[in-house]
């Protein structure tokens, strides 16, 4: 009885704070599709700091970040979430492509580790997401396994899905070549570094928002 | 040696989705690229990837995975879509081939409808219709 009252009152305040806007917006994808520069835009845009550090290795980010309390504004609109951003999902991971970026043995071998459990974790909070940006390289192959499994194992778990080719400002990316490949999902092309095409990404984000408390509601 | 084995869907049916998922992990592990009749499910896929990264050591280092979907249903005129709605829903996962490789002896996996073309670290490749 007291179990089935506790189930109650979670899902009430868990509605009540949807309702507020409070929502865990995660950036998934494969490494080096610039989810964490588009975190960092997204942060500096909006609360004026930066939320972790890129760079051109892959697995940067091996550990799951998060910056809550994020407000976009936009007219008299307002949205406010959590920002979670993870470490690239990857099938294999190989310490010997980090010597060839110019890393010592020791670190990395060290820096494997890490990006596998960074992994892991990643895979882990996606059952935490209201809502997912899946950030794709928009000058690769968008139809990877891995792509696949991200936005398949999205779906089924019926979390509302935007994707974005990013890197628009590099003269290979080809949105068209995004949109073939998810022909399901709206695909916005951005370039996170230059910030092209992040008003429009913004905008999206309240329909996501709408997506993602339309499911809870469910 | 480069030894395939193939794992017809029959053998992983029965089996919930951890022990499928312990069950390709192992034989991979073992240094075989599999040919899994059908498919994983998202969540399995997902957990595959899971376990391989708890796996990940010094001599092995993650998988390669790639469905071979008959067709992609974007692709498809009307009728023929009708027909793959159908297949779907009569064989469900059992449909087309999935291969998973250890990603050191797989050194690219392309699957294509009409052919499949594996190219190994040796350099030497086999192509099947």
């Amino acid at each position: 009885m007291i179990n089935v009252f506790k189930k109650f009152l979670n899902l009430f305040f868990k509605d009540l704070f949807l309702e507020k806007g409070e929502v865990k917006l995660g950036l998934y994808g494969p490494p080096n599709g610039g989810k964490t520069t588009l975190a960092n835009k997204i942060c500096v845009d909006w609360i004026g700091e930066e939320m972790g550090r890129a760079s051109k290795v892959a697995h940067e980010t091996r550990e799951v970040q998060i910056k809550e309390q994020i407000t976009i504004k936009r007219d008299s609109k307002e949205l406010t979430f959590s920002l979670v951003d993870t470490p690239g999902i990857a099938t294999k991971i190989d310490y010997e492509e980090f010597l060839k970026a110019g890393m010592k043995e020791v670190e990395a071998k060290s820096r494997a580790k890490e990006a596998t459990k960074g992994v892991i974790d990643a895979i882990k909070w996606l059952d935490d997401m209201d809502c997912v940006i899946v950030v794709l390289d928009g000058t690769k192959d968008p139809y990877t396994q891995v792509n696949i499994t991200i936005i398949g194992n999205l779906e089924a778990r019926k979390i509302p899905v935007l994707l974005v080719a990013n890197k628009m400002d590099l003269k290979k990316s080809d949105i068209k070549h995004v949109q073939a490949a998810f022909p399901q999902y709206e695909v916005i092309g951005i370039s996170a570094k230059t910030g092209e095409g992040v008003d429009v990404f913004y905008e999206k984000l309240f329909e996501l928002r709408s997506k993602a408390f339309k499911n809870k509601r469910r | 040696m480069l030894t395939l084995q193939f794992i017809p869907y029959i053998d992983i049916e029965v089996l919930g989705s951890p022990e499928r998922v312990e069950k390709l992990l192992k034989v991979v592990k073992e240094n075989k690229i599999i040919l899994l009749e059908g498919k994983l499910r998202p969540r399995e896929e997902a957990d595959l990837i899971r376990r391989t990264m708890e796996e990940i050591n010094d001599n092995f280092k993650g998988i390669e995975i790639s469905p071979i979907n008959v067709h992609r249903k974007e692709d498809l005129a009307f009728f023929r879509k009708v027909k793959s709605v159908l297949i779907n829903f009569l064989l469900g996962d059992r449909q087309g081939l999935t291969i998973i490789g250890p990603a050191t002896v797989v050194k690219e996996i392309k699957a294509d409808p009409d052919k499949i073309q594996l190219l190994t670290e040796d350099g030497s490749h086999k192509k099947k219709r």
